[in-house]
């Protein structure tokens, strides 16, 4: 096709983009004083936390702003022609056929009413002419370029009846059914699990490379960034504040943000006791109380008083000895980029307590309903949530539970909060048995040593009730003091626990941001004195700088009060930065388990190297062995026979017998405390490469 | 599917039984029975006559044997009254108590006797459903399209000045009661007093032939107050759909706007109303009583009204077994029509 | 003999009679839109145009029932005084009494002219929005403790609790909400005393209600948990006694067995749509992380009903509980467009349309229209009203 090569000059071109949103009571300027260039077949990633106003861009470019929205200065030029001149008519032009986007959410972008046929085959009709058969054509030919298996059937598919990884490569078709020469993605894979999130991410570069498409990639995670951009743009509230090639900004930063960010990611080699994460002090600025001066100053390590302060916008400058390498920072030439922030507080590594966990052989089925609306009453499936869990944890103890959705966790969680009570095995609590004990027939004492932090940190407090109120509530239900005056100093004491300010006793949630909340969840959490905490992807909901600070936390309350912390992620960068050991789970069996140098050096369980080879590394020395995951997981309602990973494993073909569709292989003893459920022999296992190999410096 | 159905007659049939029941139970109240005695013999009965007048027309008898010979479930009763006359429940008319068979109950297809009509309730029921059909007819052909189309302009463009001027409207309509807006529409369209004397303020003559001119007031009061509620419905659901993510997909796509409402929302956003629309008939039902009442047209509404003052048990049991049957019939189709419009929810 | 009024005059009259009203609905507004950064939710009704119209309409009749009822302001006549030379006389007409002398206080003028039997339907109009104003708001917050105390559990726990609820909710409204009317609502019925048991029964649920409330919110503090107990059970008893069952011991208390009805079929009819409402709220708010939390620290379910899911349950409950007033309004316009429940002679929105609606096909419109405006206008208020305040609830 002949877009992408009709122009010489940048593809897109923005110069100062300014916008803002208009509410009732005052403008509030998103993005301002923004540039950035994007040349043919280079993809340029933008990245910041949220609310930065990196999707706001893309809108801008998309000139797609709803009616709150305006474009106050600047302009965006696509190849050399001035978006703001364009009418309607031509601006529908553009959309959809030369600039392509691809958006967060697949099922949600996509019509649940109209087949996925219908959707592809619209933008060539509608941008070329050209006839249904001709556009049908074209569809299963981008189809089988997404790399979707049965191209006919998914044509005639609806959206629901395909998995969220094969939602997003609909997305990804639909964008390409024109050829555009440039494709905007807005945190294209957040929505996925890891694995399906690395297959997206690949299938994304090759494509690109493919059809010769400039792309302009917004995201929250470095990493991803890393794997398939060549230039990258920091943002950071409303501003660029760092551009330049991806080598040039991931090793020779020149901006205390972009630095802060770095340092504040868990990089392999980063250690919660001898090297800990740095967080970036103080709060995002909300967009109408940003400070005067550099935005970042109140949180800049650099700061100066006078200079960083005043009140004046700051310029974007180019960083001496680097190309196309721009800063927004007024010391940037004073400051040694190079030099280590402070001496990193060390701690010394506590020794191993009691044991004061154990679960064993522990199962848990459920009977669902085969079919909710039309089916036969009594027809019921049996969903094995949890098969034989095994493990110990010991006071003081960081043990990580890694999976994907839907391997189990959540009902492992469950179980062991007495919300659910086991179909077999047992749990022990300082050896006593309580599987069998709901959470009503529990003692107050045994309630409030085993305690959790949620997830989603806009869920986890009642909207309704003051932050004060809401820890005085668990401190009344532990039997916490005598008299409310107790209760209060105990609730304020553990406000300063989790580092937050008194006054904080009187917000409602809704005034708190993501960390903050979170914070409340903790203390919450800890009101009784809990020995054992359950922490649910405690960080995964928030942005890349709080998620260090409140991770800070929860490693400094649990070596104060020993506790044993049982960590749910998916994240293996985190897993691998704070706990001491890790136990793998694929739906419903525990894969891998061991300490974390074990897990994290080969021998691997086929999954955990799948698993360690998705998850994006924001470093340019690292190098991995890329594994891409076939298909998606499987639906725990329809698991697999035999082992559960074998539809997706890379090793099954080593295994003969077909022993793997057969049998669910036997839980091994490798090495002390590392066992792992696989058929490989013990030969095969132990020539595996390592998945992430550090370069010399 | 064929289960789903005969889960639902299921329950449609213990409801029905329970309500008839419940309505049963509350018609047979002394109270209630010394009422129905003075209507149907005479207003200066004494005490003593009426309890004669009860036993000998089978209304003393236990409530629940009442209940069943009305259901066909026990055999009709046969009682030689003090007046020396023999009655017998299924006594058809004038023929003589022997040749009567010894159950007629709901069972048998025989919904009995209506003592203010002194029809059968099957054919008076039959007869006001019918002219009762009449009227609902007209009301969906004119209350449907109007009120999609009102909601589907209004949700449209969100916020906008025609959305803001259909929703005060659909607001006000449905906030406007039958007997109101019926009075309304005749104090402004059929009275001398305003001067419009375009139609007609009373619907009887409409029963036999309907006019533009007789049959559009009753028609309209009715439509008024579901208009305003589905078209409410409507934009609600039409202004979501228009702020979600696949209808900014087209647009970026380059869709045009009309081809956007057309094509992309008009589906997903029908969804919803169509629920509405559906459990809009026992609503309708209600304004129905009140609108007939109102227009003098001798429905099906007309006839519960008529039946419950006159405490005529047989016909008001054969009303509320209509009314349920269309309630639950009604919510069935649209929990199916729901599944049918809604492809994420799959059929198997 | 005086000449009657023009319609300017009528207008002017009325007016000022609905002074005190008006002065206290700008008094209201002016002090709300001040303070309105501070008042929450109702203060963000200010910046909603429909909100405030809403709002406006229903303060006006709020106020208007309040100087009529209680301070014997606004109507010109006794709402059941009538004069047989007022017989349908046209707005403005002079008052006049053929038999006996007019009562202390007349008016000089019928300002919207004599209904068919010579009373006075201004005067009728304000009476019918004490009426209103009583009963409405009140049989909706009993609807509301019935629909909440039973659709909490229900949605909730599910299972069998759920399937036989629903069940009986589904029941009551496949019944003809006018059939339910007559079958309750007759002087026979209240012969029986059924109504009676009924409210037994339904006004049971709001000390129900408060009981399970407290225990639930100070079970570890038994000292405060008594307390409170014993105000409600004690209060909430006394009250019980002389509403439900007219038998009060101190005699204070006591219903009007007309009314008792009226109200109990209300709440009848209403109970259900709320429980269905409840019970699908609770469904999505249990889901909730802060659910959770609440469970893994070993709160009873009843805390978790009513102190997690139930205020945060709020908002679409009081824009409901807004429309539902307007819907009770509607049908208690209903029960007296049927002559059903309080006595005929009584001052009733509806009732009043019924009577003037036979009159229409004489040309004769001021005994119906002013009843039907009245009304409409204070069940639109109520809808304006509550899309206000789910238009500002949606807002940030």
């Amino acid at each position: 096709m002949s877009k992408q090569t009709e122009t010489a000059g940048p593809i897109l071109e923005i110069d100062n983009l300014s916008i803002s949103f208009f509410t009732r009571v005052r403008e509030i300027p998103a993005v301002m004083d923004f540039s950035v260039q994007v040349q043919p077949g280079e993809a340029v990633g933008l990245v910041g936390e949220s609310g930065c106003g990196k999707s706001t861009v893309a809108l801008g470019v998309m000139r797609d702003l709803g009616a709150n929205g305006r474009i106050v200065g600047g302009t965006v030029r696509f190849k050399g022609r001035d978006m703001a001149t364009l009418d309607p008519e031509e601006l529908r032009d553009v959309r959809g056929n030369e600039i392509a986007m691809i958006y967060q959410e697949p099922m949600a972008s996509l019509n649940p009413a109209m087949r996925v046929g219908q959707q592809l085959t619209e933008v060539p009709m509608i941008h070329e002419g050209i006839s249904q058969a001709d556009a049908r054509t074209r569809a299963l030919e981008v189809i089988r370029d997404v790399k979707l298996p049965d191209p006919e059937r998914i044509l005639n598919a609806y959206p629901h009846q395909l998995s969220g990884g094969q939602q997003q490569r609909i997305v990804i078709a639909m964008a390409l059914m024109s050829k555009p020469s440039l494709l905007i993605l807005d945190e294209p894979t957040t929505a996925l699990d890891v694995t399906v999130e690395a297959a997206v991410v690949n299938l994304v570069k090759d494509l690109g490379r493919k059809y010769g498409t400039a792309m302009l990639f917004i995201s929250h995670n470095l990493g991803l960034v890393l794997e398939t951009c060549d230039r990258i743009c920091v943002m950071y509230s409303g501003e660029a504040v760092e551009t330049g090639s991806i080598h040039d900004v991931f090793d020779q930063m020149h901006h205390p943000y972009t630095q802060a960010l770095f340092r504040s990611i868990p990089l392999p080699g980063a250690d919660k006791n001898a090297r800990p994460l740095v967080a970036i002090p103080g709060n995002f600025p909300l967009p109408h109380e940003r400070p005067p001066g550099c935005n970042f100053g109140p949180r800049c390590d650099y700061f100066q008083p006078g200079l960083c302060d005043r009140d004046a916008p700051v310029p974007m400058e180019p960083v001496e000895g680097f190309e196309r390498h721009q800063t927004r920072c007024l010391r940037n030439t004073e400051i040694d980029w190079s030099a280590p922030l402070h001496p990193p507080v060390q701690t010394e590594k506590p020794a191993q307590g009691p044991v004061v966990l154990k679960m064993e052989k522990v199962k848990k089925y459920y009977e669902v309903a085969a079919n909710v609306l039309f089916g036969k009453a009594r027809e019921t499936k049996l969903v094995k949530a949890n098969e034989s869990l095994s493990f110990e944890a010991h006071e003081g103890e960081t043990l990580a539970i890694v999976g994907e959705s839907g391997c189990g966790k959540s009902t492992f969680a469950k179980l062991l909060m007495g919300l659910e009570t086991v179909t077999d095995g047992s749990i022990q609590l300082d050896g006593r048995n309580i599987e069998h004990t709901p959470i009503e027939a529990r003692n107050t004492q045994d309630v409030a040593d085993i305690q959790m932090v949620f997830q989603n940190p806009f869920d986890t407090l009642n909207p309704s009730m003051t932050v004060g109120r809401q820890i005085l509530r668990a401190l009344e239900v532990f039997g916490h003091g005598t008299s409310d005056d107790e209760r209060m100093d105990e609730m304020l004491r553990l406000l300063d626990l989790v580092k937050l300010p008194r006054e904080f006793a009187t917000r409602m949630p809704r005034q708190l941001s993501g960390g903050q909340k979170q914070r409340v969840g903790i203390a919450r959490a800890f009101a009784g004195g809990a020995r054992i905490v359950v922490a649910d992807e405690p960080v995964s909901a928030l942005d890349v700088s709080v998620q260090a600070a409140v991770t800070d936390l929860l490693m400094d309350i649990q070596r104060k009060h020993k506790t044993t912390l049982l960590f749910i992620s998916h994240d293996l960068s985190i897993v691998r930065y704070l706990s001491d050991r890790v136990m793998v789970m694929y739906l419903g069996h525990v894969v891998e388990l061991g300490t974390t140098d074990q897990v994290f050096a080969p021998p691997y369980h086929p999954y955990t190297e799948a698993l360690l080879s998705a998850v994006p590394i924001a470093d340019t020395h690292v190098e991995k062995k890329h594994i891409v995951l076939e298909g998606d997981v499987p639906s725990a309602l329809n698991p697999p026979s035999g082992c559960p990973f074998q539809t997706r494993c890379h090793w099954k073909s080593k295994v003969s017998g077909g022993l793997c569709e057969s049998q669910v292989p036997p839980s091994r003893h490798l090495a002390e405390g590392h066992e792992i459920k696989c058929h490989l022999s013990d030969e095969q296992l132990a020539n595996m490469d390592a998945v992430i190999k550090t370069a010399a410096e | 599917m064929g289960r789903f159905i005969l889960r639902r007659m299921g329950v449609m049939v213990l409801t029905a039984l329970c309500l008839t029941l419940i309505v049963f139970f509350m018609t047979n109240l002394a109270p209630n029975l010394e009422k129905l005695a003075k209507t149907q013999g005479n207003f200066r009965m004494s005490d003593e006559e009426v309890t004669t007048y009860l036993a000998d027309h089978g209304y003393a008898q236990p409530m629940l044997v009442k209940y069943g010979q009305w259901l066909g479930f026990l055999p009709g009763y046969v009682i030689e009254g003090t007046d020396g006359l023999t009655r017998a429940k299924c006594q058809g008319g004038a023929e003589p108590v022997e040749t009567t068979p010894t159950f007629c109950g709901v069972l048998q297809g025989d919904w009995g006797t209506s003592t203010v009509i002194k029809k059968d309730v099957g054919v008076v029921i039959a007869d006001k459903l019918a002219l009762t059909g009449k009227l609902m007819f007209w009301v969906l052909v004119l209350m449907v399209p109007s009120a999609l189309l009102i909601g589907i302009l209004a949700g449209m463009r969100e916020g906008s000045r025609t959305d803001r001027a259909l929703s005060t409207v659909s607001i006000t309509t449905s906030a406007t009661p039958e007997y109101v807006s019926g009075v309304l529409l005749i104090a402004v369209f059929a009275s001398s007093a305003v001067g419009l004397k375009w139609f007609k303020g009373t619907a009887t003559s409409a029963m036999d032939t309907a006019t533009f001119e007789n049959f559009f007031l009753p028609v309209l009061t009715i439509s008024l107050y579901g208009v305003g509620y589905i078209a409410r419905m409507t934009r609600a659901s039409m202004a979501e759909v228009m702020t979600s993510q696949y209808i900014r997909t087209a647009r970026l796509k380059g869709v045009s706007f009309p081809n956007i409402v057309v094509k992309h929302a008009l589906r997903n956003a029908l969804i919803a109303p169509f629920t509405v629309i559906m459990l809009q008939f026992p609503w309708l039902l209600n304004g129905v009583v009140i609108v007939e009442t109102l227009f003098n047209y001798k429905g099906f509404g007309w006839a519960m009204v008529l039946a419950a003052s006159n405490n005529d048990i047989e016909l008001l049991l054969g009303i509320s077994v209509v009314s349920v049957i269309v309630v639950l019939v009604t919510q069935a189709i649209s929990d199916i029509g729901y599944v049918y419009l809604n492809p994420r929810i799959s059929v198997t | 003999m005086t000449d009657p009024l023009g319609w300017g005059a009528i207008l002017g009259q009325i007016t000022l009679l609905f002074t005190p009203t008006l002065i206290a609905l700008v008094v209201t507004f002016v002090v709300s839109i001040l303070y309105k950064r501070k008042l929450g939710l109702y203060g963000k009704l200010f910046d909603s145009t429909i909100g405030m119209i809403g709002l406006g309409l229903v303060l006006f009749w709020v106020y208007t029932a309040l100087f009529a009822g209680v301070f014997d302001l606004i109507a010109t006549h006794g709402a059941l005084d009538q004069s047989v030379s007022m017989k349908k006389k046209p707005p403005g007409t002079p008052y006049s009494k053929l038999i006996g002398t007019p009562p202390p206080g007349a008016g000089p003028y019928y300002l919207l002219g004599g209904d068919n039997l010579g009373r006075d339907v201004f005067s009728r109009m304000i009476a019918g929005s004490i009426k209103v104003i009583l009963i409405a708001p009140f049989a909706t917050i009993f609807a509301f403790m019935v629909g909440v105390t039973l659709g909490l559990p229900a949605g909730y726990y599910g299972g069998k609790f759920d399937t036989v609820l629903s069940f009986i909710a589904n029941l009551v409204m496949a019944f003809p909400v006018i059939l339910l009317f007559y079958l309750l609502v007759t002087p026979e019925i209240i012969h029986t005393g059924l109504p009676v048991y009924m409210a037994g029964i339904l006004f049971i649920f709001p000390i129900v209600f408060l009981s399970v409330l407290w225990q639930s919110r100070y079970r570890t503090q038994p000292a405060k948990r008594n307390l409170y107990l014993a105000v409600t059970l004690i209060f909430g008893g006394w009250l019980y006694l002389g509403i439900a069952w007219d038998a009060d011991p101190l005699g204070l208390v006591r219903f009007p067995p007309n009314l008792l009805v009226v109200f109990v079929a209300v709440v009848f009819v209403n109970a259900p749509t709320v429980f269905r409402i409840v019970r699908g709220l609770v469904l999505d708010i249990k889901t909730r992380d802060y659910v959770a939390a609440a469970q893994t620290r070993g709160e009873g379910p009843w805390y978790i009903m009513l102190w997690e899911i139930l205020p945060n349950a709020r908002g679409p409950l009081l824009v409901d509980f807004c429309l539902r007033v307007g819907y009770t309004t509607i049908l208690l316009g209903t029960l007296g467009f049927f002559g059903l429940g309080l006595e005929s002679e009584s001052a009733d929105w509806g009732k009043m349309i019924i009577d003037g609606r036979k009159l229409l096909s004489a040309n004769i419109l001021h005994i119906a229209i002013p009843p039907a405006l009245a009304l409409l206008s204070l069940v639109l208020g109520l809808n304006f009203l509550a899309d206000g305040l789910r238009e500002e609830s949606l807002k940030d």
